[in-house]
């Protein structure tokens, strides 16, 4: 398969039904991306795809042939809300923080709260109750 | 393809595959991916009737004016699926081959008197919602035909939807109800009700359907439909709960204000 | 001293690992010639193995059983009653019997196992199991008497079900075979309790086992005495094969496997005056412990301690029992009993203003503990106990009075028939009192007899402590302790990593005593250490008198006394104090239940890093919140049914409501800065909270979740507590 993976093309020989999350972590070495329950239930393997989110742990390689993804690495620690998530305690254990981010960037710039909410409804956290990634989001600049 | 190997099974956005695959339900399965299908992502009108490609995500349905404007419930039931990563790669093919009795679309086709479109090979057949489903997971679909599309013929009423979650999002349905509430007939309304999650397939109720275009009282209509479904307990609910509140919803839906 | 970064939000120390994806958790490890492990669970509830059969070729695998255990087969904590691999008698299901390890994660999954079993009768009741763990006795007073000066006598049964921690990382770690011993890495937050547990099951002497946490994915007391049976597992497997071995769980054997929140069936007898004052209370609570006895004498003691909530009476009974079934064991789950007994007590005290006729504040303002008063154990209470102020606090920030009241008469007056069909629900409000101690329950502490180190450096210092970050915010609080008591910049203080080759046992990461309790001791080492430098900065005192490492340990403050025989003293040596006001809307039609606003006032001491202390109290509101109307496991067979992030529900984005904080400081003498714990106390109380405002709308229950398929049952039954004396 070829893609364009964080701005770099990239070209692998993998299975056509190996999970993207997999090809991300082992193939390519970029483990930023979790898996926390392997059925897209928590998000926390959440990555762009042409810039939608999508959870990695359910899509084939095959899918990505051709498409742009982004995963955490892609953001280069340069993001708004990778500072924000910091300052707010939008990340206290960190384990859904990437796909939370991810999630969080495809909302675009000035979400509403309300739109924050649903955006992330499919994006599960147990540490922080929501309220500081709500934060986080809402006061990056 | 899929005339030369007949079991292949077809994958799109793969929401549901990969769950099933973790589970060992589908060893040794071989796939076709209709992925990159892009003429079956479709929304349009065909000869007045809605037509919806099965490649059709979720997202899409919400962000379609069409579906919006003709068939509302359909764009409600799509942002009740899962979270928004779900709803980027789920399809409304996906959800009606499924086959799960708790898919959240399929009460809205049910009740809307949905075709499906099937194509194999030497052509293509139409075969409509209400005699898809044979038994639990079941369906007419023969070994080497491919559902390609959806068509909904106009939709004249008023439209209800309302899915009962285990939570507020990213939830799978104790049930779903889905109705279309036609003009007054004489005495009684003609309507068509379909639901989720209470029986092996998703169901229209056509005996409480009768009750209400009879003009029967609300309490009775509910009685009858109490007495139509065949709730279970289950992991999720209970089948008490899930007749008390099928009932409710009717009320709702009947006396009360639209939702959807 | 001046205060510089203490009650300032300082950038964490690890925040730009975890926002970049750089922090490397257990599954992002690898090593080179690294195998795969997986773990063959017991199929049935109780009984005996006949015989094991493997019905693949086993060349290329390494097969581990208990025979190949050189220490002894047990998980070592308190009772040493858990194999680590069972030998020929089951106890429940998905117990580990037998390991397999592969280089090639397919051939491992597809390896098929074949077990046959004498299957004998399972126990599932806990409150008619024969069997008990721990059985404590609280006695203050004359119960008799209590009940003889009582007006009115409320009665009532609670029960609460299992929850499942549900951090987002499931268990995993990875053992490597080095220098004749073992060295494993992992997720979780007591490595000396792994540490230790190695040591006995591999019988190797100290230096040999070597134990480093790896970033955590949070814990909530799932990782604290799991990871040591997770890795025994992958350390014998490392053995046998002398290469590296990776055994992480997937989510469902993670939720199929490992240990929850004890259930518990309270009962609650209670004698009250007219004017509300309680002259007797009589509680017998019975935690379902599960097959082996893990932490659960200690769950049972903070359960009992925290029994009668935050009130004063005289005359006081309370029975505890830990009793097994034929389930996977319970453990230890933030809170550790406390939200269970205070659950009971919460819910009791609003029917007991009920049978008065009284409101909800009053009868806890009656009764609330003061300074000075003494609690069950005895315990006087000093001046930092604040249970009136966050009571009143709540009350007033919430109007929740006013609405209290508008909520009842709407209940009183509603005609069901004319409404039941309208938009909107029914609403209620609920208040819950609760408090909690921090550190280890009674003698707990001077047993554990923690140790900490701190190192000086070029720069200023380093932290060496066995305190684990697992998202609470350990590194970051603990660095500004040090730091403002050294007087250095907070940048100048590092932490070493959890590595038990290179940090003192400073204790488990739990009781919520890493602030209070490791945090004083470290306090103490800076003091000592300012005290030597002198004048001198880091680097001066380094070039003339070399490197200087001190270590202090545990000491019990003098004024703090307890006799485990008797269960009388200074159970902890402080309490945080909150009061939580849950507001919610029920469905009319489908019962289900919608938190609408949440607000919680906690004391806690001193908040020293004021962003991290809001999110233990928000995360942990929200966690309860959770327990109280969602979170409910399925034991069918004793088998966890719904073992699925699919079916086992917490809640999203949109079932959290608002959540708004206040915090109060009333130092503790004895913390660093006035600090108490803060960890735990948040999930004590949102569930009597809700539950009570269930009740405000209408509802009677007494049993939690508050799924829509019990609020349905519960509109039915009549409201019926009180007996006449």
């Amino acid at each position: 398969m070829r893609f364009t993976l964080n701005g770099k093309r990239a070209r692998l020989d993998v299975h056509p039904m190996k999970r993207l999350l997999d090809v991300l972590r082992e193939d390519c070495g970029f483990t930023g991306t979790k898996e926390g329950c392997g059925e897209g239930e928590c998000g926390a393997c959440t990555i762009l795809i042409e810039g939608m989110p999508v959870n990695s742990c359910l899509v084939p390689a095959a899918h990505a042939d051709g498409a742009r993804v982004t995963t955490i690495e892609g953001l280069d620690g340069r993001h708004p809300l990778q500072r924000a998530f910091v300052d707010h305690g939008g990340a206290q254990c960190g384990i859904c923080t990437p796909g939370m981010i991810m999630a969080a960037v495809a909302l675009g710039r000035k979400p509403t709260l309300e739109q924050i909410r649903v955006g992330l409804a499919g994006n599960l956290c147990r540490c922080t109750g929501y309220s500081a990634i709500y934060r986080s989001i809402r006061r990056a600049r | 393809m899929l005339r030369d190997e007949p079991t292949l099974t077809p994958l799109a956005g793969c929401t549901d595959l990969y769950v099933a695959l973790n589970f060992g339900t589908l060893k040794d399965t071989r796939f076709l991916d209709l992925w990159r299908l892009d003429r079956l992502r479709k929304i349009e009108l065909r000869g007045g009737a809605l037509s919806i490609g099965a490649l059709a995500t979720f997202t899409d349905l919400i962000r379609s004016t069409l579906v919006r404007k003709r068939l509302p419930m359909l764009a409600a039931a799509a942002r009740d699926v899962g979270g928004v990563q779900i709803q980027n790669r789920g399809t409304i093919g996906g959800n009606v081959a499924n086959a799960s009795p708790a898919g959240d679309t399929l009460p809205v086709l049910a009740a809307a008197d949905a075709v499906v479109v099937l194509q194999q090979a030497g052509g293509i057949r139409r075969v409509p919602f209400d005699g898809f489903y044979t038994g639990y997971r079941q369906t007419v679909r023969r070994p080497g035909e491919l559902i390609v599309g959806i068509e909904i013929p106009p939709v004249r009423g008023r439209q209800f939807f309302r899915k009962v979650g285990t939570r507020a999002a990213q939830a799978i349905s104790k049930i779903v109800m889905a109705g279309i509430l036609g003009p007054a007939t004489g005495s009684g309304r003609t309507a068509r009700i379909a639901l989720g999650s209470v029986a092996p397939t998703v169901v229209r109720v056509p005996r409480t359907e009768a009750a209400l275009a009879s003009g029967a009282s609300i309490e009775a209509v509910q009685r009858t439909l109490m007495e139509e479904i065949a709730p279970i307990d289950d992991l999720r609910s209970t089948a008490e709960y899930r007749r008390r509140v099928a009932a409710n919803l009717l009320a709702r839906f009947v006396c009360g204000a639209s939702r959807g | 001293m001046p205060s510089r970064s203490v009650g300032r939000s300082v950038v964490r120390k690890e925040g730009r690992g975890k926002v970049t994806g750089a922090a490397r958790y257990i599954d992002d490890l690898t090593f080179p010639g690294l195998i795969h492990a997986r773990t063959i669970r017991s199929t049935i509830p109780a009984g005996e193995i006949v015989d094991v059969a493997f019905g693949f070729d086993t060349s290329g695998f390494t097969l581990v059983d208990y025979r190949d255990i050189p220490g002894r087969n047990i998980v070592a904590l308190i009772d040493d009653d858990q194999p680590c691999l069972a030998e020929r008698l089951v106890r429940h299901v998905a117990e580990p019997i037998l390991l397999l390890a592969h280089a090639d994660r397919e051939a491992l999954l597809a390896a098929d196992v074949r077990i046959r079993y004498r299957e004998a009768v399972p126990t599932y009741d806990a409150t008619t199991s024969p069997i008990a763990f721990k059985t404590i006795a609280i006695d203050k007073g004359r119960i008799d008497q209590g009940f003889r000066e009582a007006d009115v006598i409320v009665e009532g049964e609670y029960r609460t079900g299992h929850q499942e921690q549900l951090y987002i990382e499931p268990n995993g770690v990875i053992a490597v075979p080095e220098h004749g011993g073992v060295t494993v890495y992992g997720s979780m937050q007591c490595p000396y309790y792994v540490h230790r547990a190695l040591k006995v099951l591999l019988d190797l002497p100290d230096d040999k086992v070597r134990v480093v946490q790896t970033e955590t994915g949070g814990g909530f007391g799932g990782k604290e005495e799991y990871p040591s049976m997770i890795a025994g597992h992958a350390a014998l497997v490392a053995i046998k094969a002398q290469r590296p071995v990776k055994l992480v769980y997937d989510r469902v054997e993670d939720m199929l496997a490992t240990t929850k929140r004890h259930p518990a069936v309270i009962r609650h007898r209670t004698g009250v005056k007219r004017d509300g004052t309680l002259t007797a209370i009589d509680i017998d609570a019975v935690i379902d412990g599960g097959a082996y006895a893990t932490l659960s004498a200690v769950v049972l003691s903070r359960g009992v301690i925290h029994a009668t909530g935050p009130y004063r009476c005289d005359h006081i009974r309370i029975r505890g029992r830990a009793t097994m079934t034929n389930t996977p064991p319970n453990g230890a789950f933030r809170g550790f009993g406390a939200p269970q007994t205070q659950f009971a007590a919460e819910v009791h005290m609003d029917r007991i203003a009920e049978a008065l006729g009284i409101d909800p504040v009053r009868i806890r303002e009656i009764n609330a503990l003061r300074p000075g008063d003494r609690t069950a154990t005895g315990q006087r209470l000093g001046r930092d106990c604040s249970a009136l102020a966050v009571l009143r606090e709540t009350v007033k920030r919430t109007d929740f009075k006013r609405k209290w009241r508008a909520y009842a008469r709407l209940k009183a007056s509603r005609c069901l028939k004319a409404s039941r069909y309208k938009e909107g629900g029914s609403r209620g409000i609920g208040l819950s009192l609760f408090f909690h101690g921090a550190g280890f329950t009674g003698g707990g502490e001077v047993k554990l007899a923690s140790k900490a180190s701190l190192a000086l450096t070029d720069r200023g210092a380093r932290i060496l402590v066995a305190s684990t970050e697992i998202g609470q915010g350990t590194r970051t609080m603990h660095a500004q302790i040090v730091a403002d008591t050294l007087g250095v910049p907070y940048d100048c203080v590092d932490v070493n990593a959890a590595d038990t080759g290179q940090v003192p046992d400073s204790g488990p990461t739990v009781a919520s005593r890493t602030c209070m309790v490791v945090g004083r001791i470290l306090q103490r080492c800076a003091e000592d250490m300012r005290e030597r430098l002198g004048r001198l900065t880091p680097r001066e005192y380094l070039k003339r008198h070399g490197p200087l490492v001190i270590t202090r340990e545990y000491e019990r403050p003098t004024d703090m006394a307890w006799d485990d025989n008797s269960y009388r003293g200074d159970a902890y040596g402080t309490y945080g104090w909150a009061c939580d006001v849950a507001e919610i809307e029920v469905d009319r039609e489908t019962w289900e239940v919608k938190p609408i606003a949440f607000t919680t006032v906690h004391e806690i001491g001193k908040a020293i890093h004021p962003v991290l202390a809001l999110g233990q109290i928000e995360g942990g509101s929200a966690q309860g919140l959770g327990y109280a109307l969602l979170e409910e496991v399925v034991m069918r067979d004793g088998r966890m049914a719904n073992a699925q992030l699919t079916n086992y529900i917490i809640p999203t984005t949109l079932d959290t409501p608002p959540i708004d904080v206040v915090i109060l400081e009333n130092p503790y003498k004895h913390g660093p800065f006035g600090a108490k714990g803060v960890g735990e106390m948040p999930i004590d109380g949102p569930a009597p909270a809700a539950i009570n405002a269930l009740r405000n709308a209408g509802f009677d229950l007494r049993e939690i979740p508050a799924t829509p398929e019990r609020v349905m049952v519960s509109e039915k039954q009549e409201p019926r507590h009180a007996l006449h004396a």
